[in-house]
């Protein structure tokens, strides 16, 4: 109960370094951010421009970290961060950005758009102007382990479950193991599917691999709701468990931004670089086919197209792995416009879809993806991010689309080779 | 004062406290904006930043097809006004002459009615971005005091320096210390604002493509 | 019949037909004076009429800081012109140059001139006159600024010969001296014609005097005081190597292939484009030639303070001090300015760092 402005404003000035000077040295108003933004093209607000939305760091830069800005603060001419600033920009920064960093690709000045938002989260979060859901989440997180509030019995219930299904022994805490799995809530709730799946893929690719009864949750709500300190208490959790299991690898699931807390923002939270190495699912699935340990025997020929999570592709590198895959067994694959690198965000990422204030606007600027499905009709969508699919599916309802999603683990594991 | 005399000052005493300024508060950005820092990344790179970085400098001036469908005439009218302005800047044989003469560097001249022609072009193309800047919403919303000042500073040598070149309304001296002098506001307004980015557009490219390629994306 | 008048009743046709000047050259002097300034053919026989019936009028010359270029200019043409006869044709009453009194006679004559022809005489003036001092210039015990005073007051016309008289000149240069001052900085209450030129074409005084015979007025000037129909135009704009110019064909050094080749002098400092004066078109020496013809940049002679202009071998464009040093000198100084504002940033960083106490889950709301 003690968020407050001066604390936003210290949690603001701590991300001023010397990317954000450049990048704010460089921006042009040029506005093509706002064209490369779904928030802008699907509603037409020019507050949603992305650049615009990191107007209270780029305030705090200016003011304090420019001899202008110092100046023009001792004239009283600088634009003040206060209560009615962060209180204004919350809703920019939290319901109307996924931080896909499209705009990011987009910046002819190459401004980092994104990481400039994701930065002033920082200063709203502890000026208290996060959602309330998203801060609801957060605290299940820290509290009970996950996001979602599922703890360890659920995961085991779901486990015996797969077990029974298929046979086939889960590995738990296993000491020296190769790999070491991470699953996200919404895996274990609504997609145990996907434990399934890669209970058969490991087991005929014969790896050595384990799930931590102590730390299994790969999401982290202090990444999406911008503060790094429950981020990294969060990712501590999941180096304690490597690091006691002696794990090589710990695997990401299918989630975006759980691949881009532990993969890449994790050793740069916790201070220290990991004596493991992370990888996405995707790119642990592609190595076994390089090594010919995936057997596909059935071919599909629907119509498949591929979402491309943005945390996983444009901010995340693994871009061609879920291609080479989904190759394996398809032999009708169409490409949306747009996509990889570049693709549409689904409009739900990066805190979005935690927050039910924004549930009106994320279906609404699911107009992006329609018209994006729309140009090439697939029978059905793949995709790699849990929380992307279960906003897909938001959004396919209301638009009263019929298309079944999918998700490339689980219908890699259902053409192997029996 | 006379406009010799005009001239005189503008190209002496003036000269001197426009480059003092625009060096010095140049000079100044640039060592607040590197002296901040940047963590080092201590995840696994997926990729190299530094060649990712220089590859991100040049590949910024392509915009992918959907992007430029988007924004076709910011990208166009950017460009012409871009080019517009390296080529008055930079090869027109006066011009030369002065960077010559602080620097020693001489290069090649355009034909002047060349660059006479592209003045008009790039006044143009001028023009017609701050009428868009006014017709689109989103740059209309963005706009501020900045960007009309900056807009106008970068004008002003243009259409001074056209003037002064067909002698419109004047004479020589007076024309030609006027354009010295617009050139001399723009220097002075230069380091204080988004001016900045002639220099920092590069670093900041870099950032850009070495935050992505440490990520193994071509940004 | 013997003309028993006196050389100032004859009227200026009588005298240069007495001189075996015929009327069909007469008339071509007319015409080319006409063309020069811009003045309808129509008014040719105007013009030959007025000249031929104009009344010797007295002129009153004074020289102050000056050297003397501009009496040469126009007294030391290699042939004698019609231009010249002109000159010879008004009744120099004054110039200490040229007159064969000295001493009181001279200021004597001086003084009957500007009696005898009180609100009718031309007064022509070349040199600068010195305020910082009066002692620095004085003719005859009278100070240069007293003299001009007391000639001005009944002169009809003042013509200000030379860039001194104009401008000030070589007297004015920084850092000054003297305290020089043009014509047009002391006379307020009457109009100077300014024809500038260190020193000016002989032509363009011998056209204002045409001009003033012909019209009785004096021609229309510029803001600069200068008579348009010379000073009109650039050297520039009217340069036979402009075209060279446009192409980006530059003389880099005074022998080089560019040099060889006649190409633009701007690289060279040729303040052409700057300068306005009828160099170009009319010529010096009988129409021979002309600086930039000779393969000499333009000067800028006939500009205010030419001299100051920061180097005549500097081009235009460049700027007139080296900017070099100071350059590095900034550049020094900004480098530890931008460390310690850099440094202070550093501090600020810091401090915001260490003021940062845990976030928890509890700390998000207030």
């Amino acid at each position: 109960m003690s968020a407050s402005v001066e604390k936003g404003i210290n949690a603001l000035k701590g991300q001023i370094d010397s990317t954000v000077a450049t990048f704010f040295s460089s921006c042009v108003h040029c506005g093509m951010c706002a064209d490369a933004c779904l928030f802008y093209t699907e509603t037409g607000c020019p507050t949603r421009t992305p650049i615009y939305k990191a107007e209270p760091l780029r305030r705090i830069w200016k003011s304090e970290f420019t001899l202008m800005g110092r100046i023009g603060k001792l004239l009283g001419l600088t634009k003040p961060v206060d209560e009615a600033c962060f209180s204004r920009w919350e809703k920019m920064v939290y319901d109307s950005c996924t931080l896909c960093g499209r705009c990011s690709m987009v910046c002819p000045a190459g401004i980092d758009i994104a990481l400039l938002i994701h930065k002033t989260r920082e200063g709203l979060a502890a000026a208290g102007h996060a959602p309330q859901g998203l801060i609801d989440a957060t605290r299940r997180s820290v509290e009970t382990g996950g996001p979602m509030g599922v703890k360890l019995p659920a995961l085991l219930a779901q486990i015996r479950h797969v077990e029974k299904d298929t046979g086939l022994k889960i590995p738990l805490d296993v000491v020296n193991a190769d790999y070491m799995l991470l699953l996200s809530s919404m895996e274990i709730i609504n997609f145990p599917e996907f434990i399934e799946a890669i209970a058969k893929i490991f087991n005929k690719a014969k790896l050595s691999w384990t799930i931590s009864t102590e730390s299994y949750e790969a999401t982290n709500s202090g990444i999406q709701i911008g503060v790094s300190d429950i981020a990294a208490e969060l990712v501590q959790r999941i180096v304690d468990a490597a690091e006691k299991l002696q794990v090589k690898t710990v695997i990401s699931p299918e989630c975006g931004h759980a691949y881009m807390a532990i993969r890449w923002d994790g050793p740069n939270l916790t201070g220290k670089p990991f004596n493991f190495k992370v990888r996405h699912i995707l790119e642990v699935l592609d190595e076994l086919r390089l090594k010919g340990q995936l057997k596909i025997n059935k071919k599909d020929s629907r119509r498949l197209t591929y979402h491309d999570p943005c945390q996983i592709s444009r901010r995340g590198g693994v871009i061609d792995q879920p291609r080479h895959l989904i190759n394996l067994f398809a032999e009708n694959f169409v490409e949306m416009p747009d996509a990889g690198k570049m693709n549409w965000c689904c409009g739900a990422g990066g805190g979005v879809s935690a927050n039910e204030r924004a549930d009106d606007l994320r279906l609404k600027v699911f107009q992006r993806k329609k018209d994006q499905l729309d140009k090439v009709k697939p029978d059905a969508i793949i995709s790699a991010c849990s929380n992307c699919r279960i906003h897909l599916e938001d959004g396919l309802e209301e638009y009263n689309m019929d298309i079944p999603l999918m998700s490339l683990t689980e219908t890699l594991a259902e053409y192997l080779e029996d | 004062m006379t406009e010799i005399e005009f001239l005189g000052w503008v190209r002496g005493t003036g000269f001197q406290l426009a480059t003092v300024i625009f060096i010095a508060g140049v000079i100044i950005r640039l060592v607040e904006i590197v002296m901040l820092g940047r963590k080092a990344n201590l995840a696994e790179p997926g990729g190299s930043e530094m060649r990712s970085g220089l590859r991100t400098i040049i590949s910024r001036m392509i915009p992918d097809k959907s992007t430029f469908q988007r924004s076709s005439f910011t990208i166009v009218s950017g460009y012409i006004f871009h080019i517009g302005l390296f080529i008055c800047i930079f090869l027109f044989a006066p011009h030369i002459l002065v960077f010559k003469d602080i620097t020693g560097l001489s290069w090649p001249s355009l034909p002047t009615p060349v660059v006479d022609a592209v003045t008009v072009v790039t006044i143009i193309s001028l023009g017609s971005i701050m009428l868009h800047r006014y017709q689109n919403c989103v740059l209309k919303f963005l706009t501020n005091t900045e960007d009309i000042l900056v807009w106008i500073v970068t004008l002003l040598p243009l259409v001074t320096g056209y003037i002064a070149f067909h002698r419109i309304g004047s004479s020589a001296p007076g024309l030609i210390a006027l354009h010295i002098l617009s050139v001399e506001i723009l220097l002075v307004v230069f380091p204080f604002t988004k001016l900045m980015h002639t220099f920092t557009i590069f670093l900041s490219r870099w950032y850009n493509g070495a935050i992505s390629g440490f990520r193994g994306v071509e940004s | 019949m013997t003309d028993l008048r006196n050389g100032k009743d004859k009227t200026l046709g009588e005298i240069l037909r007495s001189q075996g000047i015929s009327r069909r050259s007469f008339l071509k002097f007319c015409a080319a004076t006409a063309s020069m300034m811009s003045i309808s053919p129509a008014l040719i026989p105007k013009i030959a009429h007025a000249l031929e019936n104009a009344r010797r009028p007295s002129v009153i010359w004074l020289s102050f800081q000056e050297c003397t270029g501009c009496t040469e200019s126009l007294t030391r043409a290699h042939t004698t012109t019609i231009e010249s006869l002109i000159f010879d044709s008004i009744s120099l009453d004054y110039h200490h140059t040229l007159q064969a009194a000295s001493g009181h006679a001279a200021e004597a004559a001086r003084e009957a001139a500007m009696r005898e022809n009180d609100g009718k005489y031309l007064l022509v003036v070349d040199g600068s006159i010195p305020l910082g001092n009066p002692g620095y210039s004085t003719i005859a015990g009278i100070s240069n600024y007293d003299m001009l005073m007391e000639t001005a007051k009944g002169a009809a016309a003042i013509i200000a010969v030379g860039t001194c008289a104009t401008y000030g000149g070589l007297p004015h240069a920084n850092p000054n001296p003297t305290g020089a001052v043009s014509l047009n900085e002391v006379i307020k209450d009457k109009p100077v014609i300014n024809v500038p030129g260190c020193p000016p074409i002989p032509v363009v005084i011998t056209g204002v005097l045409a001009h003033y015979l012909t019209f009785g007025s004096i021609p229309d000037l510029d803001h600069l005081g200068r008579p348009r129909a010379f000073y009109g135009n650039s050297i520039h704009d009217r340069c036979y190597r402009r075209p060279y110019y446009d192409k980006g064909l530059f003389a880099e050094t005074f022998d080089d292939e560019g040099a060889k080749k006649g190409w633009c002098l701007y690289k060279l400092g040729c303040k052409g484009p700057t300068t306005y004066n009828a160099c170009a078109t009319t010529k010096w020496n009988d129409g021979t030639s002309f600086p930039i013809e000779a393969g000499h940049p333009c000067l800028g002679c006939s500009e205010p303070d030419f001299w100051d202009g920061g180097g005549f071998y500097k081009a235009l464009s460049m700027p007139t001090e080296n900017i070099s040093k100071t350059a590095v000198y900034t550049a020094t100084g900004a480098l530890a300015a931008g460390v310690a504002l850099g440094t202070m940033n550093q501090n600020k960083k810091n401090k915001a760092h260490d003021s940062h106490s845990k976030t928890t889950v509890s700390d998000l709301e207030k």
